[in-house]
């Protein structure tokens, strides 16, 4: 599109008369107006962060492989310690600090998504614990759980149907 | 019956012709809000975010008990002599009102305009008083970081990070007891009047992105704006200040340039609550302040100080709110804006 091309101005946004058209310019002008976070500073600091949670997470693995773990059950240590972690983190508003600073870096990772959940338990807790707890606590947890066992589901279905070709 | 009609004014405004006094003003603000820029300016500023309650939802009534409270003791009233109460916060159904106020047993008109409340409530209280309809009415309002956090966005513990263009919710509330010209003004310094309003429209710009409420509330204040100075055909030269509630650092640029167009230019008289409220570099609250709380708390402190004192003689206070419910946000919604306008006079 031909307004693409240049920046908006509000002189542009005011004088548009119909009410779909002014509103896109407007938007677009905002645009302009907003001051964004450096992608490029925020790329580096979630990549030194997730990687230092990745680091520490390799750590406890090798340090239960060290003491005659089988793989697999060192893997599922490491995640309990890591989720034990961020819960902690979270109780005493430290999470917070380090995604402000690590953005992806700390929400990718399970201890984001342990965050997600132990958050939500502590602020609702004061509404009780079926109502409060109960209902609320997987509040932004919950599309990734739902989703997460849809695609898997869809995956494995896929994966059978290719089966019965071979 | 002649009167009557003259306190219409052009499109959308109205004039007082038996302007109220300001009796007193209170403010009780949180910690943050006290270590910044406005700190020595408020009331009472308390350190603890709960301010004795048992949740965010009860700390909010506590601090706006504690505010009306504090107002009444200011103008030696007792909550017998307000004939009535108009006031309203950010939590759904106004809970914070409604249990702050209770036991003060005022008759209650609970008005909702997201953070620009103190305008509306202000504005109806004076026309009650104008009207001859109450002898002294109390115009009251509050907000909280942690329940408007919860409320419109995510619980406290959850870690992300705010865009540049986000504000942070003001945690103070703001009361202000007006009267008619039977009662007698106790402050020193000059008296300040409540001298005209303009209501404003709901203005939509089409903007979805509720952390960037500036955007949204901009053209809202400006179109409040420019007809205030079109129905009392003024220049913004006529106010010492024109002051936005919580506009933030981008809306401000926003507002500005919108009122260009208008035909007006504001650059030199503008203030905004929410940008004077905290330091941003300092206190990392990127945009601004917002919430009822900003426009409230800054105005029963600093800009009442400021009138009172005589630096400023007149000014347009004008609290700015983005009409933001995060059910119509999850349907795809945009965030309505909306603002009044409200003359303040130093006499």
């Amino acid at each position: 599109m031909e307004k693409d091309l240049k920046k908006v101005t509000a002189a542009q946004v005011s004088q548009e008369t119909e009410s779909e058209k002014k509103k896109a310019l407007y938007n677009q002008y905002v645009g302009q107006m907003t001051p964004k976070h450096s992608w490029f500073k925020n790329l580096c600091r979630a990549w030194l962060i997730g990687g230092l949670i990745c680091v520490l997470g390799q750590a406890l693995t090798n340090l239960f492989i060290s003491q005659d773990m089988q793989k697999d059950q060192a893997a599922a240590y490491t995640t309990i310690c890591l989720i034990l972690l961020a819960i902690i983190f979270t109780g005493f508003g430290w999470y917070q600090r380090l995604a402000k600073f690590a953005g992806a870096g700390s929400v990718v990772p399970i201890t984001g998504f342990a965050n997600s959940v132990a958050a939500p338990a502590i602020e609702f807790k004061k509404e009780g614990q079926v109502f409060g707890i109960g209902c609320k606590i997987f509040n932004i947890a919950g599309p990734v759980i739902l989703y997460g066992i849809f695609s898997s589901w869809l995956l494995g279905v896929i994966y059978w149907i290719w089966t019965l070709f071979q | 019956m002649e009167k009557k009609l003259n306190k219409r004014k052009g499109s959308q405004s109205l004039e007082f012709t038996n302007p109220p006094v300001i009796l007193s003003t209170a403010c009780v603000v949180g910690k943050k809000e006290g270590e910044g820029p406005l700190g020595a300016y408020f009331d009472q500023i308390e350190e603890d975010p709960m301010f004795g309650g048992k949740t965010w939802e009860d700390a909010e009534s506590k601090m706006m008990f504690r505010t009306a409270n504090l107002a009444l003791k200011k103008a030696k009233l007792e909550s017998k002599n307000i004939r009535y109460l108009v006031g309203g916060d950010l939590l759904g159904q106004l809970i914070a009102t409604s249990f702050g106020v209770e036991s003060l047993e005022i008759p209650l008109i609970g008005v909702y305009g997201a953070c620009s409340t103190m305008g509306e409530s202000l504005a109806v209280a004076s026309v009650l008083v104008d009207g001859g309809y109450a002898d002294r009415a109390m115009a009251i309002t509050s907000s909280h970081f942690a329940g408007a956090e919860k409320q419109f966005r995510f619980p406290l513990a959850y870690g992300n990070q705010r865009p540049l263009a986000a504000t942070w919710t003001v945690t103070g509330s703001g009361a202000v007891i007006l009267g008619d010209e039977t009662n007698t003004v106790l402050y020193s310094g000059h008296k300040v009047h409540v001298r005209a309003v303009t209501f404003g429209k709901i203005v939509d710009y089409g903007v979805k992105d509720s952390m960037n409420m500036g955007a949204c509330m901009a053209p809202a204040a400006s179109s409040v704006i420019a007809a205030h100075l079109r129905d009392f055909n003024l220049i913004p030269a006529y106010y010492d200040k024109i002051v936005t509630g919580d506009l933030g650092s981008v809306g401000k640029d926003i507002l500005i340039d919108l009122m260009r167009q208008e035909g007006y230019d504001i650059s030199k008289n503008h203030m905004d609550c929410g940008i004077e409220i905290y330091d941003p570099e300092v206190q990392d609250t990127h945009s601004g302040g917002s919430g009822c709380g900003c426009s409230a708390a800054t105005l029963c402190g600093y800009l009442m100080n400021h009138l009172k004192e005589g630096k400023w003689k007149r000014i347009l206070f004008v609290p700015t709110g983005a009409l933001l419910s995060p059910v119509s946000f999850n349907e795809g919604q945009s965030v309505p804006g909306i603002a009044h306008a409200v003359v303040l006079e130093a006499v």
